[in-house]
């Protein structure tokens, strides 16, 4: 299998960083701490077609291939997990309405978000529903050319900025997804501050009361279009947060060589302790590790192999795991300075953890993984 | 079509061990879940270079080995 980017995806990937160290990174902390994205950075993003990263030109989009678009969630999330949520977004509702939109959602829809016109957010979560998804409780019922809504969606990223959000309901007893505008008469968007990572992503959480959408507005019909729509949308997500992880590990790796090679104790720069060396390793082995994973689900997902659906749940199981590791490794090789809000890395520890739970938690991705290994048939 | 029918087969029995019979609902059955399901629409896409549009997207298409041969040979017209 091929394993090496091409020259082009190497010139992107510096493009990416050098982006992410001079607009994202000197600001991520302020971010942190204000729980809040700038408007001017959602500028920045869509002039350098990240918010429709993936689209193709003809939507106004910047035509990334799956590895490329991985390596810029990679920079992103190394310089700040909530930039990085709010790029995935926008990609993961535009890929779902690419994918299984029909043409005049596509029309309507796909420049607006390539642009920035359009915020786009993804609410599938609920109060009482989080892992098992096929039980929402959303009530979706019919009326006249239309469809109304009743219920509630929390843990919405980016739930405060967005004016489009691709919902998920019960029609019927059957799961379907529907996009709803934020003007829409019965909608209203309550922030949800303090969550403990990715504090500048703008969590949200909404209340639907009697909320009309036009029928036109279903994507991908009632009963088996939940299916394609929502576990291609999350595995699109999925691919995003597993990349989003590689960037974690690194800037905790680089913080760390950063750290240990001008702190000196006991008279020995850190990086001589043997027990600072053990954990420098097992950060460098597992980023090595996650970073082949991701490429690995994307040329599998680029190629369209079934296969691609079981890649990145492996690889987004073991780089968000990896992440958790190499912040906690990063804190304690800071010591006291680690635990300081002056210093990114207990960021870095805080938004690991929350890659750990969103688009599937660990355990979920444990149980789906070990699922699909007993379910296949050795002989076949 | 017999072909067609032995590879869908092949490809489900990586999941399932289970021979399903050309007309036995796939997704009645209870083995099916969401995430084979999709992996059902990338295999029929790419094994039988198709692409699966959103008005294809019903449960009539998929729910038998009869249903998605019939939708990949309409697809491949």
């Amino acid at each position: 299998m091929k394993m090496e980017l091409t020259a082009r995806q190497k010139q992107d990937h510096k493009t990416f960083r050098a982006f992410a160290d001079e607009e994202i990174a000197p600001c991520a902390d302020q971010y942190d701490q204000e729980a809040r994205l700038p408007s001017e950075l959602f500028t920045k993003l869509a002039e350098r077609g990240y918010l429709g990263a993936i689209l193709p030109e003809a939507y106004a989009g910047h035509g990334m291939d799956l590895i490329t678009y991985g390596l810029l969630n990679q920079e992103l999330g190394r310089s700040c997990s909530s930039v990085r949520g709010l790029v995935m977004l926008q990609n993961m509702v535009a890929h779902t309405i690419l994918r299984w939109g029909s043409e005049s959602q596509k029309e309507r829809w796909l420049t607006k978000i390539a642009s920035g016109e359009r915020t786009a957010a993804f609410a599938l979560t609920e109060p009482d529903v989080g892992s098992d998804a096929g039980n929402i409780e959303t009530k979706v019922a019919p009326a006249h050319g239309s469809y109304i809504l009743n219920g509630r969606k929390k843990w919405i990223t980016v739930g405060q900025l967005a004016d489009l959000f691709l919902v998920f309901g019960q029609y019927d007893g059957k799961l379907c997804a529907l996009l709803l505008e934020k003007d829409t008469p019965g909608l209203s968007i309550h922030p949800m501050p303090g969550t403990l990572g990715m504090r500048a992503a703008m969590l949200a959480e909404l209340h639907l009361n009697e909320c009309q959408v036009p029928e036109e507005n279903m994507v991908g019909g009632v009963g088996l279009g939940l299916v394609p729509v929502a576990v291609s949308a999350l595995n699109f997500g999925r691919y995003s947060v597993a990349w989003g992880c590689v960037g974690i590990a690194q800037a905790c790796l680089e913080a760390s060589i950063q750290h240990t090679s001008h702190r000196k104790q006991f008279g020995h720069y850190l990086k001589e302790h043997q027990l600072i060396q053990a954990m420098i390793a097992d950060m460098v082995t597992n980023l090595k590790a996650a970073r082949l994973l991701c490429l690995q689900s994307g040329y599998a997902m680029e190629s369209g192999e079934p296969q691609s659906i079981m890649d990145i749940l492996v690889a987004k199981y073991f780089a968000s795991t990896a992440a958790t590791q190499a912040a906690l490794n990063a804190i304690q090789i800071h010591g006291a300075i680690g635990l300081s809000p002056d210093h990114p890395v207990q960021r870095y520890l805080r938004d690991a953890k929350v890659m750990e739970i969103i688009e599937g938690t660990t355990q979920i991705h444990q149980m789906k993984i070990a699922e699909h290994t007993y379910g296949w048939d050795l002989d076949a | 079509m017999k072909d067609k029918k032995a590879k869908i087969r092949a490809f489900l029995k990586r999941f399932i061990r289970h021979h399903f019979q050309d007309d036995e609902d796939i997704f009645e059955s209870g083995y099916v879940n969401s995430m084979i399901a999709l992996q059902l629409v990338l295999f029929v896409e790419s094994e039988f270079d198709i692409t699966v549009e959103n008005e294809d997207l019903k449960l009539e298409n998929f729910s038998t080995v009869n249903a998605l041969v019939r939708l990949i040979e309409y697809k491949t017209i």
